[in-house]
């Protein structure tokens, strides 16, 4: 019960976020917003048990990436949008909901066909079933036995995520 | 208790509201938002299907874009930068040089 | 015997002068061209001493060489035949041949392309002397066809003057459309007998009885009559041969008068056992020849160009030809086919004289008086002239004559008839010819400021009508003593000889149950009665030459004031009866519009090429659409790839929702 109510919160906080998001005209905006929905979505995976995933989400991409994309945004200090033309506005308007509403009622119906909404997850299963479902031991497991070399790939690809960054936005010498 | 089908429903909302910013945002740097918001969404449906397989892979898969995400928007912004320096806008509109 | 060198001499004369000719001299394309005939001639010669040493059993001498064709139990080969009909066409052939070449060195001289009229010619005894020695149908055919390919180069060899070009092609087409018929009587001898080597389908086609209503044989004899017809000019595909003139006259002589036009003649002669087990066809054969033979001199009587008269002299003879073939007198039909080149080549050589003396000139009309300046073709061409109108002792007297009492004796009386009146029509038209070309005064222009050249094309200036040179008169006194005693080899027994060329060719014709089928009725023949027809036919020669003298040598202003009275009748005759323009519109129209507007404007402009541009168009038109896809937007392509990305997932959860 107690997990229904507080998904409900959070979905709704994310939801909110992800509409302010698409309805803010400055970016600076649009980025805090989002910042608001991977907080909201870190609560929601730790109703889920995925309590590592929840952590990272919160310290690395919330906390490092967004960071990154307020500081930017800053840097650039490039200013609101413009206003978009009266009917493209209105097609906006429209639009937006319903493809929106359009997926979700998608996703519903496809639920129902294969029976997925029977299944209830999180909460109490998971934590009476099993308390070390997604703590980092567990994770850490999996991370470094089978899935080893993913993992070292991966710092080879942020070692040239760096360096290209660092390339692209040199100012060019003089 | 929460059914599984309410997990993907919100995963559907978070990735539909980012496709709808992709499409429809004229500042760049939004655009690129709207993209982290998609694989937000994608990382929430992982995680409740591994939550109903009982399996960690979701959560791993989740872990492994979470850190090309990172990589890729520390790139993103870096052309995003040069390229302003050279346009002196943010609007995608814009950059179109390619245009016939 | 080694019959096979006798064609390839001239085939290695027309390779030789065709391929390196251009830069040989005049004398040594005459030593190539001239020499490989006369060592054909000679060869032939000698060739036809051995055959007279042979006996019976030998004859027919075959010469197998090699097989052409083998298909499934199918096969034709290539070989020789000789029997007595082959060798008188082979010594006709390249006799006459032969002195035709000696002619066109004179005729010739001036023009250009001399070495490539060589080669043709040559070529064309190739093709004429492979026709005449096959040993089967099927290299007979490779002659025939080639005789035809021959013919429509020489009649367009001066090829830049359209009408000759005109000419050339219609001879062509018109060949191909007897032809036809002919292929299709050879496939239907494939299908029946399984072969086309003389000497089996004689042993096969010996075992049917004569056909009493119209079976198959019948139809491959009506098949072979129209392939005749096409190659020897009769009814109904006649109409090249007069528009052939415009060829140089020596290939009139050899090509249209002595040699290929008799092709015809010769293949139903050849065909003799199908012909004689078909009667239907047979009379179809004489009923052809008849009317052509007094269709043609009909014609003849009006023409005022001296070789179209000769052209339709040869149609008319050729039909008289038929005529004998079609009442079984097959002898008397190849008679006088070999007394027919003697003096038609003479006839066209002396026209061919009279033009080079008189500076390229053609029309009758401007003619006159001649014998005074060229009096050795005046009297070449005399004896020519009397020959052809039948009166003895002269050559034709003999072979006509035969020709005209076979065909009473076997019955058909209507045919000779007609024939005894085409006969006095022929004397009549040619002492016309003889009268308006010799006698009178000369009515060409005096000097020759407005004369032309040989055949009226290139320019000259002339001066009076001067006797052509020696190179050739020659041939023409040579082919004058031919027309004079060539008939004296088939005098008839009434009249006191023992007809040796009737009974020379018997072989082939008579005496064997595969050419004459048991049930064939004997003919009623005496002595009297075969006199008493010459008689008839001198004397219709005599009225045709008295019509002649009469109007065009006593009372010349008479022709013209006839033809204001006949009016609609004469200048229909005068328009050869408009055959020309009927099947224009009958044949050639219908076919030209369904070419034009079906084939061409429908089917290549509009569905092929339309395919083709269709394909080009539909690949610019997609392009065009692909294109809108780099538009160089950025917001654009995003949406492209949000668009891709939703079909993706669409199918994703297509499938596994299934």
């Amino acid at each position: 019960m107690l997990h229904l109510v507080l998904f409900f919160i959070f979905a709704a906080v994310c939801v909110g976020g992800a509409i302010n998001l698409l309805a803010q005209r400055h970016p600076i905006n649009s980025a805090l917003s989002l910042i608001v929905v991977m907080g909201s979505l870190a609560v929601i995976y730790l109703l889920l048990g995925a309590e590592f995933v929840a952590a990272v989400q919160v310290i690395v991409y919330a906390g490092a990436v967004m960071v990154l994309f307020v500081f930017v945004i800053m840097l650039l200090n490039a200013g609101e949008e413009e206003r978009i033309p009266r009917a493209s506005r209105v097609a906006t308007m429209l639009g937006v909901p319903a493809l929106i509403i359009g997926l979700s009622i998608g996703i519903w119906v496809v639920s129902r066909i294969t029976g997925l909404d029977k299944i209830a997850i999180g909460g109490p299963t998971v934590m009476n079933g099993n308390a070390a479902f997604g703590n980092p031991p567990a994770v850490g497991h999996l991370l470094f036995r089978q899935f080893l070399l993913p993992f070292e790939i991966t710092s080879i690809l942020i070692l040239i995520a760096i360096m290209g960054a660092v390339v692209l936005a040199r100012r060019e010498e003089e | 208790m929460v059914p599984l089908s309410y997990y993907l429903i919100l995963s559907g909302i978070l990735f539909a509201c980012g496709v709808t910013g992709f499409l429809i945002k004229r500042n760049i740097i939004t655009i690129f938002l709207s993209i982290e918001l998609m694989l937000n969404g994608v990382n929430l449906s992982f995680v409740a299907f591994a939550a109903q397989l009982k399996s960690l892979d979701g959560h791993i898969f989740v872990f492994f874009v979470m850190v090309v995400a990172a990589a890729e928007a520390a790139v993103g912004l870096a052309i995003i930068i040069a390229v302003f320096r050279t346009r002196e806008t943010l609007n995608v509109d814009r950059v179109n040089l390619l245009k016939l | 015997m080694n019959l096979w060198i006798i064609p390839l001499l001239p085939l290695a004369g027309a390779a030789i002068n065709g391929l390196l000719g251009k830069r040989f001299s005049k004398t040594l394309v005459n030593t190539i061209a001239l020499g490989s005939t006369a060592l054909a001639f000679a060869y032939a010669l000698w060739v036809a001493a051995q055959f007279a040493g042979l006996p019976p059993e030998q004859i027919p001498h075959i010469e197998h060489y090699a097989i052409w064709i083998s298909a499934g139990s199918f096969w034709a080969e290539c070989g020789m035949y000789l029997d007595q009909l082959s060798l008188v066409m082979l010594l006709v052939v390249t006799g006459v041949g032969f002195l035709i070449h000696v002619y066109s060195v004179g005729y010739m001289a001036h023009e250009g392309g001399y070495y490539r009229y060589f080669a043709y010619l040559n070529i064309f005894m190739f093709f004429m002397l492979t026709l005449v020695l096959a040993n089967n149908y099927l290299l007979m055919f490779v002659g025939w066809e080639g005789v035809g390919l021959a013919s429509y180069l020489l009649i367009g060899f001066w090829f830049l003057k359209k009408s000759a070009a005109d000419a050339g092609k219609k001879a062509f087409i018109t060949n191909r459309v007897g032809d036809f018929g002919f292929l299709i009587a050879l496939f239907l001898l494939i299908k029946h007998f399984g072969t086309l080597q003389y000497d089996s389908l004689w042993t096969l086609v010996s075992k049917y009885p004569v056909e009493t209503g119209t079976g198959f044989l019948t139809a491959i004899g009506l098949l072979m009559l129209m392939g005749a017809t096409g190659k020897s000019a009769q009814i109904p595909l006649y109409v090249w041969l007069p528009d052939a003139m415009e060829g140089p006259t020596p290939v009139s002589a050899l090509i249209h008068a002595a040699t290929m036009v008799t092709a015809g003649v010769y293949m139903v002669a050849r065909s003799n056992p199908i012909f004689n087990r078909a009667p239907q066809a047979l009379m179809a054969v004489a009923v052809i020849g008849t009317l052509t033979a007094i269709f043609a001199a009909s014609i003849g009587i009006l023409q005022t160009d001296i070789k179209k008269v000769l052209a339709y002299s040869t149609i008319s003879q050729l039909g008289y030809m038929f005529m004998g073939c079609g009442v079984a007198a097959y002898g008397a039909g190849i008679f006088h086919l070999m007394t027919h080149a003697f003096f038609k080549a003479l006839l066209f050589l002396s026209a061919g004289s009279i033009i080079h003396g008189i500076g390229g000139e053609q029309d009758m009309r401007k003619m006159g008086g001649l014998r005074k300046y060229l009096p050795w073709t005046f009297w070449c061409m005399t004896v020519a002239t009397f020959t052809i109108s039948g009166f003895p002792p002269l050559a034709a007297f003999f072979s006509k004559d035969e020709i005209l009492y076979k065909t009473f004796t076997s019955g058909n009386h209507v045919l000779w008839l007609v024939g005894i009146v085409a006969a006095g029509m022929t004397a009549f038209y040619m002492f016309r010819l003889w009268f308006l070309t010799f006698f009178g005064e000369y009515r060409g222009p005096a000097s020759s400021a407005e004369a032309h050249g040989h055949d009226a094309h290139g320019g000259e200036g002339h001066g009076p009508p001067h006797e052509s040179p020696m190179v050739m008169v020659v041939p023409l006194m040579i082919l004058a003593v031919l027309s004079f005693v060539g008939g004296w080899v088939g005098i008839p027994k009434a009249m006191g000889g023992s007809n040796h060329f009737e009974h020379f060719l018997d072989p082939v014709f008579q005496s064997t149950v595969e050419s004459m089928p048991a049930e064939t009725p004997a003919r009623h023949e005496d002595a009297t009665t075969e006199l008493m027809f010459s008689a008839v036919s001198v004397a219709a020669a005599a009225i045709g030459f008295l019509g002649a003298w009469f109007l065009y040598f006593k009372r010349t202003d008479l022709p013209d004031k006839l033809a204001e009275r006949a009016g609609g009748l004469y200048r229909l005759v005068l328009d050869k009866y408009r055959i020309d323009e009927l099947y224009g519109a009958v044949f050639i129209q219908p076919i030209i519009a369904l070419s034009t507007n079906v084939f061409w404007k429908g089917i290549d402009r509009g569905l092929i090429d339309g395919a083709v541009d269709g394909a080009a168009a539909g690949a610019n038109e997609t392009s065009d659409t692909m294109r809108r896809m780099q538009s160089g937007n950025i917001r654009s392509y995003a949406g492209w790839v949000a668009v891709g990305a939703a079909a993706v997932i669409a199918f994703m959860v297509w499938r596994g929702v299934r």
